[in-house]
């Protein structure tokens, strides 16, 4: 039997070594050097990992090579497991620019008096004098950032696994770190781990079903590779039944990342429990990569099998905003709001995965599917981290204040971050001029060049629906008065740079993107279609 | 090719068990192990299917899945010691703070 030597592209993929590499030098630092020094060489060492592989990223799109009628770049690599192409790096770009806005909330100091919000040391139990003494030794965790990293280099392997197995485990190495950091908060322990059992349980639970499906699409395919799978499909090879309930799994593990009815039931739970930068982080970085993979997933590997899938998504679809906005309405928790109209907005994504895939099938001035999900991530995930970076100000005596009756009168207390929160929520309630507007009318059209008007008129409805949510909290944070008997109400803390950074880059790329949204348009078109 | 409907049959009967054991058992670590079984299931499968289309990748396969399934266990008995430290409880019903 011949051996022979994976040929592996280090030119392609280094974006995603460097972070790995990023990650495991994390752990070897918290090994070796003084705690005293730790968080500086972590925090440093982790946001110059990210930026070395944004510029490699950049570096990497500039030369993808053209195939065939030029509708797709990129190139097939490590023995075709893992496919650098336009969307994968457009995906790839994206996350890290929410990996580094997560690495400088992770980094905020001044907001909980000179540490950081992660508890001092998890063993130890709440409530307890082990808990205290931690507390003021001012202990904290560095271990957040090599688990941030780990969690980054699965989400970048997420949207750029060319096999069902590279898939999963990229699925596993991003949701495992992802389940640490829900349950490491500061305050509120009780709530932070509870998060963290119930994303778990049902992650792994999710996960199993995503594995059964793999193993049935092989039985089915004969190989885990997407091209053979679509090849399989289109000659209609096997057996159709492990295909029809494979893809039916697959799905279920595919749409709990995103969030989507009927499998959304932790999205609330985790938001809230989790702190609020790793909720800022994971709920914007997990969707981009989630969706990613869902596109490759849905239309390289299963594309043939267009009419199987597209009711059940059309169903999916229509259910999770029909949930998201109407649940969001009841909420009495600005962490819990966020999370129900982030579930309403994964049902607008899937609204633009329902559209047109090929250019070459579109009219002119139509956009394609790829394209307007692309762009939709692009301005929910500047709006969302945004958002959330908003929320760690608001603070009482007893940490965060994410009750509505705590935002009573913000507005005249603190006009600049109600100003800036109520900016962020337009954009996600997609009024005219922020970016949020040019991303559902760009799903929406996609969606209705591929005929899916019932889902688009249901988007729409949801759409008046998210308007009244989001336009009530901004109406509690200006127009109502914080009475007396409301007992005590919260204020902004005056955060570092840091947080202010965040908070910045995201409303400059909110009204950026809803002013001249031409040239990330663009972006999102040139990165063409998926490699197959 | 050989038959492999009795394992492919056997592994689905598994998952089920799985499946049932995470929706109706209330000890967390009685849900994961469940857990467990589901992913072991798959692992029968694709070892089955492996043998049935005569190549390697549903073996191959089997190995992640071990190794993930390693480190989902060290994740997760993590998170549920320090639940059952905390509260003395690893029931999945008593984690019930966040809600609605």
């Amino acid at each position: 039997m011949d051996f022979t030597k994976p040929t592996i592209e280090y030119a392609d993929i280094w974006p995603l070594l460097v972070v790995f590499g990023v990650a495991c030098a994390g752990v070897v630092i918290e090994a070796f050097v003084p705690r005293a020094r730790r968080f500086l060489v972590q925090t440093v060492l982790a946001a110059a990992g990210l930026v070395a592989a944004l510029v490699g990223t950049i570096l990497v799109a500039r030369d993808l090579e053209v195939h065939g009628d030029g509708a797709a770049r990129g190139a097939i690599d490590v023995e075709g497991t893992v496919v650098v192409d336009g969307p994968a790096v457009f995906v790839w770009g994206l996350i890290l620019i929410c990996a580094l806005g997560g690495v400088l909330l992770f980094a905020e100091r001044r907001l909980e008096g000179g540490v950081s919000a992660f508890a001092g040391q998890a063993a130890a139990l709440p409530g307890t004098d082990a808990e205290r003494q931690a507390s003021t030794r001012g202990l904290e965790h560095t271990e957040v950032y090599p688990l941030l990293m780990f969690a980054v280099a699965g989400m970048l392997l997420f949207p750029a696994s060319n096999d069902l197995l590279t898939l999963f485990v990229a699925l596993e190495v991003l949701s495992l770190p992802l389940y640490l950091l829900c349950g490491l908060a500061r305050r509120r322990r009780l709530l932070s781990q509870e998060a963290a059992l119930k994303y778990f349980m049902l992650g792994a639970f999710s996960s199993g079903f995503f594995l059964y499906g793999v193993a049935l699409i092989y039985g089915f395919a004969g190989s885990m590779v997407f091209a053979d799978i679509n090849e399989a499909v289109r000659n209609d090879l096997g057996n159709q039944t492990l295909l029809l309930i494979g893809v039916g799994m697959l799905s279920v593990g595919l749409l709990f990342k995103v969030g989507a009815v009927p499998f959304h039931s932790w999205t609330p739970d985790v938001y809230q429990g989790a702190p609020t930068p790793v909720t800022a982080f994971m709920s914007a970085a997990t969707k981009i990569a989630a969706f990613g993979a869902i596109l490759r997933v849905f239309y390289v590997a299963l594309g043939a099998d267009r009419w199987t899938w597209q009711p059940m998504l059309w169903v999916v679809a229509i259910l999770t905003m029909v949930v998201g906005a109407v649940l969001a309405v009841v909420q009495t928790d600005m962490k819990r709001m966020l999370a129900y109209s982030s579930v309403a907005h994964t049902g607008f994504l899937l609204t633009g995965v329902l559209g047109v895939q090929q250019a070459a099938d579109l009219s002119e001035g139509e956009i394609t599917s790829t394209q307007a999900v692309l762009f939709y991530l692009t301005t929910y995930a500047f709006a969302l981290i945004g958002a959330f970076a908003v929320v760690t100000l608001v603070r009482d005596s007893s940490g965060e204040a994410s009750t509505f009756v705590r935002w009573q009168g913000l507005g005249r207390r603190s006009p600049l971050v109600a100003g800036t929160f109520a900016f962020f929520l337009l954009s996600m309630a997609g009024i005219p001029l922020t970016a949020g507007f040019v991303g559902k009318w760009a799903v929406f059209t996609a969606a209705l060049s591929a005929g899916a008007w019932p889902v688009v008129i249901a988007a729409i409805l949801c759409s008046i629906v998210a308007v009244f949510f989001y336009v009530r909290v901004i109406v509690l944070m200006f127009f109502v008065d914080s009475g007396p008997d409301h007992g005590e109400v919260a204020s902004v803390t005056r955060p570092s740079l840091l947080t202010s950074l965040t908070i910045a880059v995201g409303v400059a790329a909110t009204l950026v993107l809803g002013v001249v949204p031409g040239p990330v348009l663009t972006l999102a078109d040139h990165a063409g279609q998926f490699l197959r | 090719m050989d038959d492999v409907t009795p394992y492919v049959v056997l592994s689905g009967i598994l998952f089920t068990i799985g499946c049932v054991g995470v929706l109706t058992r209330r000890n967390a670590i009685v849900v994961f192990m469940s857990v467990e079984l589901m992913l072991n299931a798959s692992n029968l499968a694709l070892v089955a299917f492996a043998k049935q289309h005569g190549n390697l990748d549903g073996q191959i396969a089997a190995f992640f899945v071990m190794v993930v399934a390693a480190a989902e266990v060290v994740v997760g008995l993590a998170i549920i010691m320090t639940i059952f430290r905390t509260r003395r409880s690893a029931s999945v019903d008593d984690a019930s703070l966040l809600k609605y």
